[in-house]
């Protein structure tokens, strides 16, 4: 029965306004959440458990204000929880090394995350995981089936292609067809009850650094018209002016 | 800055012209790369022989190029490619790799860059609701949007090496599926229109699917239209919990523009608003603004590009 990781971000509210103070972004303001997409890696971790048995963890790197989206996992049906501490901002090679000793230390035979987090749309963290713990690794999948093993589907090709990975892989989830489940009232009750397991894993050194974060340059305002019939002057500007069609 | 190694944007076995916007990306960061082809014949790397800008290619050859697997990509390309800086384009399969790859050296990875200033490169972040600046301290990985740099122009004169290389695929291909669609998707066209909740029903889809065939663009949706109808699939969805966009043109139709819709699409170079409510915040956005029902624009809009494009 696999022992199955998925690992979960706190973000901000998807539909939350980003402010810039200074030379960085404020988010004292902001909802947090769990980012999006890891909700569906989520649903599949537990998918793959209710099909193959074994147990679910979920994982985060971040302060203690991050474990409330454990908590909202755990209300979901995972087995355990566990934060792994840290102090300061990693690049994705800190970050990654340190989610590597962290499953090294868990083990596991799968983990799920989603294809990327909503703060930086980077998908990195599935790719980069699996190649540093020497794992195969399948990315953006729409649809998991777990036949003995796990097959997917992802996008490739100019279509799409159903893959076999074998395991032990890393697998990051896109939406497809999946429904997330709700937390039902046992759950969200158990989830109040569990104890977050904190772990502490010293990171290397990043060599990437921030150096400002700012708002998009604005857009000059442009032209605006009355009534559909100005859809035909449109389209003879992105000819004439925007040298476009 | 250190050596710069270019990871060549392939189309079935043929370098994508894309990539002369990363050598000049190469440039940027202050070094002529040396431009890795990942190819399964070495006649691919022809393509880029009479460019300017490079300093040498290496026509990377292995069956393992034959399929996209992760794992099995990056350890045939780690065997052939110099240490330095690494740079890849944004497509889903190029970020993958770019991440796969700074796994595989320990290096950092840096996704999405639209701005290189010496060592500093430039992400948006927040889905472009904000930029972030950092500084790259060493070798990393990069992954660099395309419309950002010009391309490098033809007039040089490169030598292609081929090197034979074998990769540890781990994944197996069990099948291939078409599309159901014939139509592009969304994160493959450089012309997109899409629609939102103001187009009142997903059968009214028809009338942008018509729009498009006659420009070449592919159809989008908003989360409002995905979530509102199941005829409407996720793969239109543009947003941030869909697909970030880059088209050279962007047509909303009946979208009031959501900040969560806003960040997937806000960076095509020129955007269109059909809606009829004038204080939709989409229109803060477009750079040409239409107040009007879809009924009332879609049909002149249509009749007039048909027009042109004869």
């Amino acid at each position: 029965m696999p022992n199955i990781i998925v690992l979960v971000k706190q973000v901000p509210d998807t539909n939350a306004k980003i402010l810039v103070s200074g030379e960085s972004v404020d988010l004292s303001a902001v909802k947090m959440v769990m980012s999006p997409y890891d909700e569906f890696a989520l649903e599949t971790a537990l998918q793959h458990k209710e099909a193959a048995g074994g147990e679910v963890t979920a994982l985060t790197v971040g302060g203690p204000g991050a474990e409330k989206i454990l908590k909202d996992a755990k209300a979901m049906g995972v087995d355990h929880i566990v934060r792994v501490e840290t102090s300061s901002s990693m690049d994705t090679n800190a970050l990654q090394t340190v989610l590597k000793q962290a499953i090294t230390n868990l083990g596991a035979e799968v983990v799920y995350c989603g294809k990327s987090a909503a703060d930086t749309g980077a998908g990195s963290t599935g790719p980069g995981v699996a190649a540093r713990l020497g794992w195969a690794s399948a990315s953006n999948i729409t649809a998991a089936t777990f036949d003995g093993g796990v097959s997917v589907m992802t996008p490739g090709n100019g279509g799409n292609v159903k893959l076999s990975v074998p395991l032990p892989a890393v697998i990051s989830c896109d939406k497809g067809n999946l429904k997330v489940r709700k937390a039902n009232i046992k759950g969200i009750m158990q989830a109040k009850k569990a104890t977050v397991d904190v772990h502490t894993i010293e990171s290397p050194i990043s060599t990437v650094t921030v150096v400002n974060q700012s708002l998009p340059p604005a857009k000059p305002a442009g032209k605006s018209y009355q009534g559909g019939d100005a859809a035909a002057e449109v389209a003879q500007l992105l000819r004439d002016e925007a040298n476009l069609l | 800055m250190s050596e710069t190694i270019v990871i060549a944007e392939m189309n079935n076995n043929a370098i994508h012209p894309s990539t002369a916007e990363l050598v000049a990306a190469a440039g940027a960061l202050g070094s002529e790369p040396t431009l890795i082809v990942p190819c399964t014949d070495a006649s691919a790397a022809d393509g880029a022989t009479s460019w300017n800008g490079i300093s040498n290619i290496i026509a990377a050859k292995s069956s393992a190029f034959e399929n996209y697997d992760a794992a099995g990509w990056a350890s045939a390309l780690d065997a052939v490619m110099p240490q330095g800086t690494i740079i890849t384009g944004t497509s889903p399969q190029s970020k993958d790799l770019a991440a796969r790859i700074a796994g595989h050296r320990g290096m950092p990875v840096v996704q999405d860059v639209v701005k290189i200033d010496g060592n500093q490169v430039t992400s948006p972040v927040y889905s472009g609701k904000a930029m972030q600046t950092v500084s790259l301290g060493g070798a990393s990985v990069i992954s660099v949007r395309s419309n950002v740099f010009s391309p490098v122009q033809e007039g040089g004169e490169n030598n292609v090496s081929v090197v034979d290389t074998t990769g540890n695929i781990a994944t197996s291909v069990q099948e291939f599926m078409e599309r159901a669609s014939k139509r592009l998707d969304v994160s493959e066209a450089n012309i997109i229109i899409s629609g939102g909740r103001g187009m009142g029903s997903p059968e009214n889809f028809s009338h942008l699917e018509a729009v498009a065939d006659t420009i070449g663009a592919a159809v989008g949706a908003s989360r409002a239209a995905v979530d509102t109808w199941e005829a409407i699939p996720h793969s239109m969805q543009v947003g941030q919990t869909g697909k970030t966009v880059n088209p050279n043109l962007y047509i909303a139709v009946g979208i009031s523009g959501a900040i969560q819709h806003l960040a997937g699409m806000r960076s095509s170079r020129y955007i269109v608003a059909i809606n009829k409510d004038a204080d939709a915040p989409i229109f803060k956005h477009a750079d040409y603004g239409i107040v009007a029902t879809w009924e009332e624009a879609l049909p002149v809009l249509h009749n007039k590009l048909q027009t042109m494009m004869e």
